[in-house]
């Protein structure tokens, strides 16, 4: 499986996979079928970004944007789509 | 419902939302993230291998209406509840799925609804779908008719086939659940291209555990040694050889490790099901064990039930253990495994679970073990699960089978 991450990638939630707010975990989780991950700050802010539109780059940029503060987030974000995409939770679009 | 659905394959994907193991009592962080609902325990199929209880035909008359089924959702879902098995017996015997399908989606839970097939009909899956089910967990029982219709005692066979179609051609994930035991554990390789051929996206292979029916059927039900490890190198192969995507989970049988699983990932840590009369009870098989009192929603909140009730609070954590297990370094990983397990088999719902290798007890599987080898045993006929079979044990006309065990299974 090819998992090496582009910038102009875009990127949906695979099928059968949900992403919400669980106020009993303070975190966001992706549920499927019998199972949840729960992801942590980081994690959850970037699955938040993906909607089948924006490209990876788009929300690089994004978190940048938003995190201004956070050192050389990019290579958290392309390592946490890379775990996301060989979990199968998410699916190229 | 089929054996294993809900147990460890989906245990180690929620394990990661799952900290808190090995500390005791209610001031802990748990929450009941898997609730699931027993909805009736009235069954179509007559499975030699189902794990509810044998007297199950005492909770057939006095099933929880859909109001109490919507409140408990309601009311477990404040607790931290998000996935919801809908279970039985068949859940397709109730006429009002369809109105819990509803409200588990208002209230944001994924619903998974674990079914044999009979009963799903065409007008039914569209309402299950408009309504937000999110995903239909179907049992199948082996490649050929014979041993379907066999095992099940029932002739299922084709409407499987045509259920397996019917939840494809809705768009749900194609979710398999096959129980495996001596009658199809040969088949496994034609077990796994059936699942493919019929495009499922996951495929759980639960070897068969000794509750319930199961239980009394044991020495029936029980492959050797030799052929759950070949089952399981078939199984590693056909990942590895076929480029299936299918997700394949085997659920290794306890009776063949020399540790113990850890039940229902902890006592009282993740797990809540509510049976079809109401009872709120931490494992599936709870009942059995002697001198506790669970809760039932008619009569007491769930809250209240999950956190504070002396049940739940009995085995969380690891301040009950005995020896060998207290001063075991593997303590944690496996908890002391089950409880019913080891109040069934040893007559100590607080000894190791028997099928540890450090059990004093441990003598117990090794010779159930080959019992089921011994021709004279094996070729003891199976006691299916039926309403007729369940009075009868009820009524104690069946004590020559459940007089070895502690409780009756």
């Amino acid at each position: 499986m090819d998992t090496q991450i582009q910038h102009a990638d875009i990127y949906a939630l695979s099928h059968h996979h949900r992403f919400q707010w669980e106020e009993a975990q303070n975190s966001y989780v992706i549920l499927f079928p019998e199972g949840m991950v729960k992801l942590h700050g980081g994690a959850g802010e970037v699955l938040k970004r993906v909607n089948g539109k924006a490209t990876v780059g788009d929300i690089v940029a994004d978190l940048k944007a938003t995190f201004p503060d956070a050192d050389d987030i990019e290579s958290d974000i392309i390592g946490m789509f890379e775990l996301a995409f060989s979990k199968g939770w998410l699916r190229k679009v | 419902m089929t054996q294993a659905s809900l147990g460890e394959s989906v245990v180690q994907k929620t394990v990661h939302a799952a900290t808190n193991n090995g500390v005791a009592a209610s001031a802990t962080q748990t929450q009941p993230l898997w609730l699931l609902a027993e909805v009736t325990y009235r069954c179509p199929l007559h499975c030699a291998f189902c794990y509810n209880p044998t007297d199950y035909d005492k909770h057939t008359q006095n099933e929880l209406t859909t109001e109490q089924w919507i409140q408990a959702l309601r009311d477990a879902r404040k607790l931290g509840a998000i996935q919801l098995g809908i279970s039985g017996g068949e859940p397709l015997l109730r006429d009002d799925i369809e109105d819990i399908v509803i409200e588990a989606k208002k209230l944001g839970y994924y619903s998974n609804l674990i079914t044999s097939g009979v009963g799903l009909t065409e007008k039914r899956i569209q309402a299950f779908k408009e309504g937000g089910l999110d995903h239909i967990q179907l049992s199948m029982h082996d490649i050929t008719e014979e041993i379907n219709n066999f095992i099940t005692n029932t002739k299922t066979f084709e409407l499987k086939k045509k259920v397996a179609a019917m939840i494809k051609g809705h768009g749900y994930p194609m979710v398999l659940n096959v129980v495996i035991h001596r009658y199809n554990i040969g088949h496994m390789k034609e077990i796994l291209e059936m699942a493919d051929a019929l495009g499922a996206e996951y495929i759980e292979l639960a070897n068969t555990q000794y509750y319930g029916w199961s239980l009394v059927n044991r020495s029936q039900l029980m492959p050797t040694r030799e052929q759950v490890e070949e089952a399981e190198r078939i199984t590693n192969e056909f990942r590895e050889k076929s480029g299936s995507k299918m997700k394949i989970f085997f659920v290794v049988p306890d009776y063949f490790s020399d540790r113990p699983k850890k039940c229902m990932n902890g006592w009282g840590e993740v797990f809540m099901i509510v049976t079809a009369n109401g009872d709120v009870l931490p494992c599936h098989s709870a009942r059995v064990l002697p001198n506790m009192k669970f809760p039932n929603v008619k009569d007491t909140d769930l809250g209240w039930s999950w956190k504070d009730s002396p049940a739940f609070n009995k085995y969380r954590g690891d301040d009950w253990m005995k020896e060998p297990c207290r001063s075991c370094s593997e303590k944690a990983n496996d908890l002391g495994g089950c409880r019913c397990q080891s109040f069934l088999l040893t007559g100590d719902a607080e000894a190791a679970d028997p099928v540890c290798s450090k059990s004093p007890h441990h003598h117990l599987i090794e010779k159930a073990i080959i019992d089921a080898q011994n021709p004279a045993i094996a070729a003891q006929p199976i006691l299916f699960r039926n309403d007729k079979n369940s009075k009868k044990i009820i009524a104690g006309e069946l004590k020559a089978l459940t007089d070895e065990f502690h409780a009756l299974p």
